[in-house]
Protein backbone atom coordinates (compact mmCIF):
# COMPACT_ATOMS: atom_id res chain seq x y z
CA UNK A 1 0.00 0.00 0.00
CA UNK A 2 1.19 3.23 -1.11
CA UNK A 3 0.85 6.03 2.12
CA UNK A 4 -0.94 8.97 0.57
CA UNK A 5 0.05 12.31 1.69
CA UNK A 6 -3.74 12.14 2.90
CA UNK A 7 -3.83 9.25 4.36
CA UNK A 8 -0.71 10.11 6.57
CA UNK A 9 -2.21 13.38 7.38
CA UNK A 10 -5.11 11.83 8.60
CA UNK A 11 -3.62 9.19 10.70
CA UNK A 12 -1.34 11.50 12.41
CA UNK A 13 -3.97 13.98 13.21
CA UNK A 14 -5.84 10.50 14.64
CA UNK A 15 -3.04 9.67 16.77
CA UNK A 16 -2.50 13.46 18.26
CA UNK A 17 -5.98 13.36 19.28
CA UNK A 18 -5.87 10.07 20.79
CA UNK A 19 -2.59 11.05 22.43
CA UNK A 20 -4.27 14.32 23.41
CA UNK A 21 -7.45 12.92 24.67
CA UNK A 22 -5.96 10.36 26.75
CA UNK A 23 -3.65 12.55 28.65
CA UNK A 24 -6.74 14.93 29.45
CA UNK A 25 -8.70 12.06 31.23
CA UNK A 26 -5.60 10.94 32.49
CA UNK A 27 -5.09 14.21 34.04
CA UNK A 28 -8.64 14.56 34.96
CA UNK A 29 -9.04 11.71 37.09
CA UNK A 30 -5.21 12.47 38.63
CA UNK A 31 -6.83 15.95 39.84
CA UNK A 32 -10.28 14.27 41.13
CA UNK A 33 -8.95 15.51 44.27
CA UNK A 34 -7.56 18.46 43.82
CA UNK A 35 -10.11 19.71 41.75
CA UNK A 36 -13.20 19.13 44.13
CA UNK A 37 -15.03 22.05 44.50
CA UNK A 38 -15.32 21.02 48.38
CA UNK A 39 -14.85 18.25 51.07
CA UNK A 40 -17.14 16.19 52.42
CA UNK A 41 -17.54 15.41 55.90
CA UNK A 42 -16.03 12.27 55.67
CA UNK A 43 -12.86 14.42 54.06
CA UNK A 44 -13.27 16.19 56.93
CA UNK A 45 -13.18 13.67 59.78
CA UNK A 46 -10.32 11.65 58.14
CA UNK A 47 -8.18 15.04 58.72
CA UNK A 48 -7.92 16.36 55.18
CA UNK A 49 -8.81 19.64 55.79
CA UNK A 50 -6.78 21.71 57.98
CA UNK A 51 -8.12 23.62 60.66
CA UNK A 52 -7.84 27.55 60.62
CA UNK A 53 -7.72 27.30 57.06
CA UNK A 54 -10.66 28.67 54.52
CA UNK A 55 -12.06 25.22 52.92
CA UNK A 56 -15.86 24.07 51.72
CA UNK A 57 -17.87 21.56 53.27
CA UNK A 58 -20.56 19.98 51.31
CA UNK A 59 -22.90 17.33 51.82
CA UNK A 60 -26.67 16.45 52.71
CA UNK A 61 -28.25 18.38 55.60
CA UNK A 62 -29.14 15.56 57.94
CA UNK A 63 -33.18 15.01 58.92
CA UNK A 64 -33.83 17.38 61.92
CA UNK A 65 -30.73 17.92 62.81
CA UNK A 66 -30.88 21.94 61.31
CA UNK A 67 -31.14 23.90 65.00
CA UNK A 68 -31.87 27.53 65.83
CA UNK A 69 -29.96 29.16 68.33
CA UNK A 70 -31.75 32.28 70.79
CA UNK A 71 -29.85 34.77 68.82
CA UNK A 72 -32.31 34.79 65.51
CA UNK A 73 -29.66 34.69 63.16
CA UNK A 74 -27.25 31.28 63.85
CA UNK A 75 -28.13 27.85 62.58
CA UNK A 76 -26.57 24.68 63.28
CA UNK A 77 -26.86 21.36 61.48
CA UNK A 78 -25.53 18.64 60.58
CA UNK A 79 -24.15 18.09 57.14
CA UNK A 80 -23.70 14.28 56.59
CA UNK A 81 -22.47 11.83 53.32
CA UNK A 82 -23.46 8.71 54.46
CA UNK A 83 -20.15 8.02 56.24
CA UNK A 84 -19.29 10.52 58.73
CA UNK A 85 -21.08 13.89 59.64
CA UNK A 86 -19.19 17.38 60.61
CA UNK A 87 -21.41 20.11 62.81
CA UNK A 88 -21.83 23.50 61.05
CA UNK A 89 -22.67 26.55 62.23
CA UNK A 90 -23.50 29.54 60.72
CA UNK A 91 -24.27 33.14 61.44
CA UNK A 92 -26.64 35.10 58.48
CA UNK A 93 -29.52 34.66 56.10
CA UNK A 94 -30.05 30.92 54.39
CA UNK A 95 -30.62 30.63 50.60
CA UNK A 96 -34.03 30.04 49.86
CA UNK A 97 -33.43 26.24 48.51
CA UNK A 98 -31.46 24.89 52.31
CA UNK A 99 -33.49 22.09 53.23
CA UNK A 100 -33.04 19.26 55.60
CA UNK A 101 -32.43 16.32 53.46
CA UNK A 102 -30.96 18.04 50.62
CA UNK A 103 -27.45 19.29 49.54
CA UNK A 104 -25.63 21.99 50.64
CA UNK A 105 -21.71 23.36 50.60
CA UNK A 106 -20.63 25.64 53.02
CA UNK A 107 -17.70 28.32 52.97
CA UNK A 108 -15.85 28.45 56.22
CA UNK A 109 -13.31 27.22 58.44
CA UNK A 110 -12.68 24.33 60.47
CA UNK A 111 -12.99 25.39 64.39
CA UNK A 112 -10.40 23.25 66.52
CA UNK A 113 -13.10 21.73 67.59
CA UNK A 114 -14.19 20.08 64.84
CA UNK A 115 -17.26 22.33 64.34
CA UNK A 116 -17.05 23.69 60.65
CA UNK A 117 -18.06 27.76 61.28
CA UNK A 118 -19.43 29.12 58.02
CA UNK A 119 -19.66 32.12 56.88
CA UNK A 120 -21.03 31.80 53.76
CA UNK A 121 -23.69 28.77 52.81
CA UNK A 122 -24.76 27.67 49.19
CA UNK A 123 -27.58 25.10 48.39
CA UNK A 124 -26.53 22.84 45.94
CA UNK A 125 -29.49 21.69 43.75
CA UNK A 126 -29.24 17.52 42.34
CA UNK A 127 -29.92 15.97 38.88
CA UNK A 128 -33.61 15.41 39.85
CA UNK A 129 -36.56 17.61 38.50
CA UNK A 130 -40.20 16.78 38.86
CA UNK A 131 -43.74 18.79 40.00
CA UNK A 132 -44.43 19.66 43.59
CA UNK A 133 -46.64 16.88 44.01
CA UNK A 134 -44.07 13.85 43.02
CA UNK A 135 -41.16 15.95 44.56
CA UNK A 136 -42.38 15.74 47.64
CA UNK A 137 -43.46 12.29 48.08
CA UNK A 138 -39.72 11.58 46.55
CA UNK A 139 -38.09 13.96 48.98
CA UNK A 140 -39.34 12.01 51.99
CA UNK A 141 -37.03 8.38 51.31
CA UNK A 142 -34.81 9.12 48.38
CA UNK A 143 -31.52 10.83 49.04
CA UNK A 144 -29.94 12.24 45.84
CA UNK A 145 -27.24 10.41 43.78
CA UNK A 146 -25.28 14.00 44.04
CA UNK A 147 -23.46 13.15 47.07
CA UNK A 148 -21.91 9.82 46.15
CA UNK A 149 -19.23 11.32 43.73
CA UNK B 1 -19.02 15.70 1.41
CA UNK B 2 -16.23 15.95 -1.39
CA UNK B 3 -19.51 16.85 -3.10
CA UNK B 4 -19.46 20.08 -1.90
CA UNK B 5 -15.58 20.95 -2.80
CA UNK B 6 -17.04 22.94 -5.21
CA UNK B 7 -19.10 25.93 -3.94
CA UNK B 8 -21.51 26.26 -6.51
CA UNK B 9 -22.82 22.93 -5.63
CA UNK B 10 -22.50 24.03 -1.79
CA UNK B 11 -24.53 27.00 -2.25
CA UNK B 12 -27.34 25.07 -4.29
CA UNK B 13 -28.12 22.96 -1.14
CA UNK B 14 -27.29 25.59 1.10
CA UNK B 15 -29.62 28.90 -0.29
CA UNK B 16 -32.98 26.50 0.07
CA UNK B 17 -31.55 24.89 3.52
CA UNK B 18 -31.56 28.18 5.12
CA UNK B 19 -35.08 29.51 4.71
CA UNK B 20 -36.28 25.71 5.96
CA UNK B 21 -34.16 25.62 8.70
CA UNK B 22 -35.07 29.25 10.02
CA UNK B 23 -38.76 28.28 9.87
CA UNK B 24 -38.12 25.19 11.43
CA UNK B 25 -36.16 26.58 13.97
CA UNK B 26 -38.17 29.30 14.67
CA UNK B 27 -41.28 27.45 15.09
CA UNK B 28 -40.08 24.36 17.04
CA UNK B 29 -38.86 27.18 19.39
CA UNK B 30 -41.47 28.86 20.07
CA UNK B 31 -43.43 25.54 20.69
CA UNK B 32 -40.59 25.04 23.38
CA UNK B 33 -40.46 27.95 24.94
CA UNK B 34 -44.78 28.36 24.89
CA UNK B 35 -44.25 24.74 26.34
CA UNK B 36 -41.78 25.03 28.94
CA UNK B 37 -42.84 28.97 30.30
CA UNK B 38 -46.57 27.85 30.47
CA UNK B 39 -47.56 24.37 30.26
CA UNK B 40 -45.18 22.73 32.42
CA UNK B 41 -45.45 22.60 36.30
CA UNK B 42 -42.81 24.31 38.56
CA UNK B 43 -40.47 22.00 40.40
CA UNK B 44 -40.90 21.11 43.71
CA UNK B 45 -37.51 22.85 45.14
CA UNK B 46 -36.60 25.66 42.80
CA UNK B 47 -40.33 26.48 41.78
CA UNK B 48 -40.46 28.53 38.60
CA UNK B 49 -36.68 29.43 38.10
CA UNK B 50 -36.67 25.87 36.11
CA UNK B 51 -37.47 27.89 33.30
CA UNK B 52 -34.33 28.90 32.60
CA UNK B 53 -33.36 24.93 32.36
CA UNK B 54 -35.64 25.42 28.50
CA UNK B 55 -32.56 28.06 27.46
CA UNK B 56 -30.20 27.19 29.11
CA UNK B 57 -29.40 23.13 28.30
CA UNK B 58 -30.23 23.42 24.71
CA UNK B 59 -27.38 26.96 24.90
CA UNK B 60 -25.09 24.39 26.99
CA UNK B 61 -25.56 21.81 24.20
CA UNK B 62 -25.23 23.93 21.61
CA UNK B 63 -21.98 25.75 22.62
CA UNK B 64 -20.30 22.46 22.98
CA UNK B 65 -21.48 20.97 19.52
CA UNK B 66 -20.54 24.42 17.81
CA UNK B 67 -16.64 23.74 18.70
CA UNK B 68 -17.23 19.57 17.93
CA UNK B 69 -18.25 21.22 14.59
CA UNK B 70 -15.09 23.60 14.41
CA UNK B 71 -13.06 20.12 15.30
CA UNK B 72 -14.54 18.46 12.62
CA UNK B 73 -14.15 21.40 10.01
CA UNK B 74 -10.51 21.37 11.47
CA UNK B 75 -9.77 17.87 10.47
CA UNK B 76 -11.32 18.30 7.11
CA UNK B 77 -9.03 21.45 6.47
CA UNK B 78 -5.45 19.70 7.86
CA UNK B 79 -6.48 16.09 6.27
CA UNK B 80 -8.21 16.81 3.30
CA UNK B 81 -7.74 20.28 2.66
CA UNK B 82 -11.38 21.05 1.80
CA UNK B 83 -12.17 24.05 0.18
CA UNK B 84 -14.97 25.17 2.81
CA UNK B 85 -13.78 23.50 6.36
CA UNK B 86 -11.96 27.49 6.88
CA UNK B 87 -15.03 28.96 5.75
CA UNK B 88 -17.23 26.69 7.70
CA UNK B 89 -15.03 26.99 10.97
CA UNK B 90 -15.05 30.64 10.54
CA UNK B 91 -18.88 30.48 10.47
CA UNK B 92 -19.34 27.83 13.22
CA UNK B 93 -17.76 30.04 15.67
CA UNK B 94 -19.56 33.12 16.60
CA UNK B 95 -22.89 31.01 16.73
CA UNK B 96 -21.25 28.71 19.20
CA UNK B 97 -19.86 31.62 21.13
CA UNK B 98 -23.09 33.23 21.39
CA UNK B 99 -24.96 29.94 22.67
CA UNK B 100 -21.85 29.63 25.18
CA UNK B 101 -22.43 33.36 26.55
CA UNK B 102 -26.25 32.02 27.15
CA UNK B 103 -25.30 29.26 28.83
CA UNK B 104 -22.94 31.41 31.15
CA UNK B 105 -25.57 33.87 31.58
CA UNK B 106 -28.66 31.83 31.85
CA UNK B 107 -26.78 29.61 34.26
CA UNK B 108 -25.63 32.59 36.52
CA UNK B 109 -29.44 33.95 36.31
CA UNK B 110 -30.43 30.68 37.84
CA UNK B 111 -27.74 30.00 40.11
CA UNK B 112 -28.51 33.01 41.94
CA UNK B 113 -32.11 31.96 43.23
CA UNK B 114 -31.35 28.70 43.31
CA UNK B 115 -27.56 27.92 44.81
CA UNK B 116 -27.39 31.67 46.37
CA UNK B 117 -24.60 32.86 44.07
CA UNK B 118 -23.81 34.10 40.95
CA UNK B 119 -20.72 32.92 40.15
CA UNK B 120 -18.55 29.84 41.81
CA UNK B 121 -15.12 28.63 40.50
CA UNK B 122 -16.13 25.04 40.21
CA UNK B 123 -15.11 22.65 37.47
CA UNK B 124 -18.35 23.02 35.42
CA UNK B 125 -18.64 26.80 35.21
CA UNK B 126 -14.50 27.40 35.13
CA UNK B 127 -14.60 24.96 31.82
CA UNK B 128 -17.67 26.59 30.37
CA UNK B 129 -16.02 29.89 30.54
CA UNK B 130 -12.96 28.69 29.11
CA UNK B 131 -15.06 27.03 26.56
CA UNK B 132 -16.56 30.85 25.61
CA UNK B 133 -12.56 32.31 26.00
CA UNK B 134 -11.57 29.60 23.48
CA UNK B 135 -14.18 30.53 20.63
CA UNK B 136 -13.38 34.44 21.32
CA UNK B 137 -9.59 33.27 20.58
CA UNK B 138 -10.82 31.15 17.50
CA UNK B 139 -13.14 34.01 16.40
CA UNK B 140 -9.67 36.48 16.35
CA UNK B 141 -7.01 33.84 14.98
CA UNK B 142 -8.92 32.81 12.24
CA UNK B 143 -10.05 36.21 10.99
CA UNK B 144 -6.38 37.35 11.35
CA UNK B 145 -5.33 34.47 9.49
CA UNK B 146 -7.50 34.85 6.59
CA UNK B 147 -6.75 38.57 6.79
CA UNK B 148 -3.20 37.56 5.68
CA UNK B 149 -4.69 34.94 2.44
CA UNK B 150 -3.35 31.98 5.16
CA UNK B 151 -5.71 28.50 3.96
CA UNK B 152 -6.52 28.28 7.68
CA UNK B 153 -4.36 25.90 9.22
CA UNK B 154 -3.16 27.42 12.23
CA UNK B 155 -6.76 27.84 12.95
CA UNK B 156 -7.47 24.84 12.25
CA UNK B 157 -4.41 23.64 14.58
CA UNK B 158 -6.28 25.69 17.32
CA UNK B 159 -10.08 24.21 16.63
CA UNK B 160 -8.72 20.83 17.02
CA UNK B 161 -6.22 21.39 20.25
CA UNK B 162 -9.17 23.05 21.99
CA UNK B 163 -11.53 20.45 21.73
CA UNK B 164 -9.89 18.79 24.64
CA UNK B 165 -12.24 20.86 26.62
CA UNK B 166 -15.44 19.22 25.14
CA UNK B 167 -14.39 16.52 27.40
CA UNK B 168 -13.35 18.27 30.47
CA UNK B 169 -17.02 20.34 30.70
CA UNK B 170 -18.47 17.04 30.30
CA UNK B 171 -16.86 14.94 32.74
CA UNK B 172 -16.32 17.92 35.18
CA UNK B 173 -19.61 16.87 37.17
CA UNK B 174 -19.13 13.13 36.65
CA UNK B 175 -15.48 12.97 38.06
CA UNK B 176 -15.32 16.06 39.97
CA UNK B 177 -17.82 17.55 42.77
CA UNK B 178 -18.87 20.41 41.67
CA UNK B 179 -21.53 23.55 42.82
CA UNK B 180 -23.47 22.22 39.47
CA UNK B 181 -25.42 19.54 39.69
CA UNK B 182 -24.56 16.22 37.71
CA UNK B 183 -25.98 15.14 34.52
CA UNK B 184 -29.97 14.58 34.28
CA UNK B 185 -29.92 12.56 31.34
CA UNK B 186 -27.72 10.83 30.01
CA UNK B 187 -27.79 7.31 28.07
CA UNK B 188 -29.91 5.57 30.46
CA UNK B 189 -32.67 8.05 30.78
CA UNK B 190 -33.36 11.71 32.85
CA UNK B 191 -33.76 12.12 35.74
CA UNK B 192 -36.03 15.06 34.96
CA UNK B 193 -39.71 14.27 35.25
CA UNK B 194 -41.53 13.91 31.79
CA UNK B 195 -44.27 16.49 32.63
CA UNK B 196 -41.17 18.88 32.84
CA UNK B 197 -39.19 17.36 30.65
CA UNK B 198 -41.28 17.38 27.16
CA UNK B 199 -40.48 20.87 25.85
CA UNK B 200 -36.88 20.45 26.06
CA UNK B 201 -36.31 18.53 23.30
CA UNK B 202 -38.44 20.73 21.24
CA UNK B 203 -36.31 24.03 22.36
CA UNK B 204 -33.37 22.09 21.86
CA UNK B 205 -34.27 20.95 18.04
CA UNK B 206 -35.73 24.25 16.99
CA UNK B 207 -32.04 26.18 18.87
CA UNK B 208 -30.33 23.67 16.47
CA UNK B 209 -31.88 24.60 13.27
CA UNK B 210 -31.12 27.99 14.11
CA UNK B 211 -28.04 27.50 14.81
CA UNK B 212 -27.56 25.75 11.93
CA UNK B 213 -29.45 28.50 9.67
CA UNK B 214 -27.33 31.18 11.28
CA UNK B 215 -24.11 28.86 9.94
CA UNK B 216 -25.06 28.63 6.85
CA UNK B 217 -25.86 32.07 6.16
CA UNK B 218 -22.62 32.90 7.46
CA UNK B 219 -20.89 30.94 5.06
CA UNK B 220 -23.00 32.00 1.77
CA UNK B 221 -22.16 35.61 2.49
CA UNK B 222 -18.53 34.54 2.55
CA UNK B 223 -18.40 32.46 0.27
CA UNK B 224 -20.36 35.91 -1.96
CA UNK B 225 -17.89 38.05 -0.42
CA UNK B 226 -14.94 35.88 -1.84
CA UNK B 227 -16.82 36.16 -5.67
CA UNK B 228 -16.75 39.82 -5.21
CA UNK B 229 -13.59 39.98 -4.54
CA UNK B 230 -12.25 38.10 -6.88
CA UNK B 231 -14.32 39.63 -9.46
CA UNK B 232 -13.15 43.37 -8.61
CA UNK B 233 -9.11 41.83 -8.88
CA UNK B 234 -10.22 40.45 -12.09
CA UNK B 235 -11.58 44.22 -13.14
CA UNK B 236 -8.60 46.00 -12.03
CA UNK B 237 -6.02 43.51 -14.09
CA UNK B 238 -8.23 44.51 -17.60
Amino acid sequence: MIARPKHQRLVLVVLALLAVLGAVLLAMWGLKDRAAYFYTPADVVAGKAVAGKAVRLGGMVERGSVKRDRDGVTTRFMVEDGEARVLVSYRGILPDLFREGSGVVAEGKLAPDQTFVADNILAKHDERYMPPELGNQAAEHKVGRTLKR
Amino acid sequence: MHRFANPARFLKFARPATGWLLAIGLLLTAAGLIGGLTLTPPDYLQGETVRIMYVHVPAAWLGMAGWAGIAGASIAQLVWRHPLAAVGGRALAPAGATFAAICLLTGSIWGRPTWGTWWEWDGRLTSMLILFFLYLGYIALAGAERERGGEGRIAALFGLIGAINLPIIHYSVLWWRTLHQGQSIGVSGSSIDSSILWPLPLAALGFTCLFGAAVLMRMRAELAEAKVEARMRRAAAE
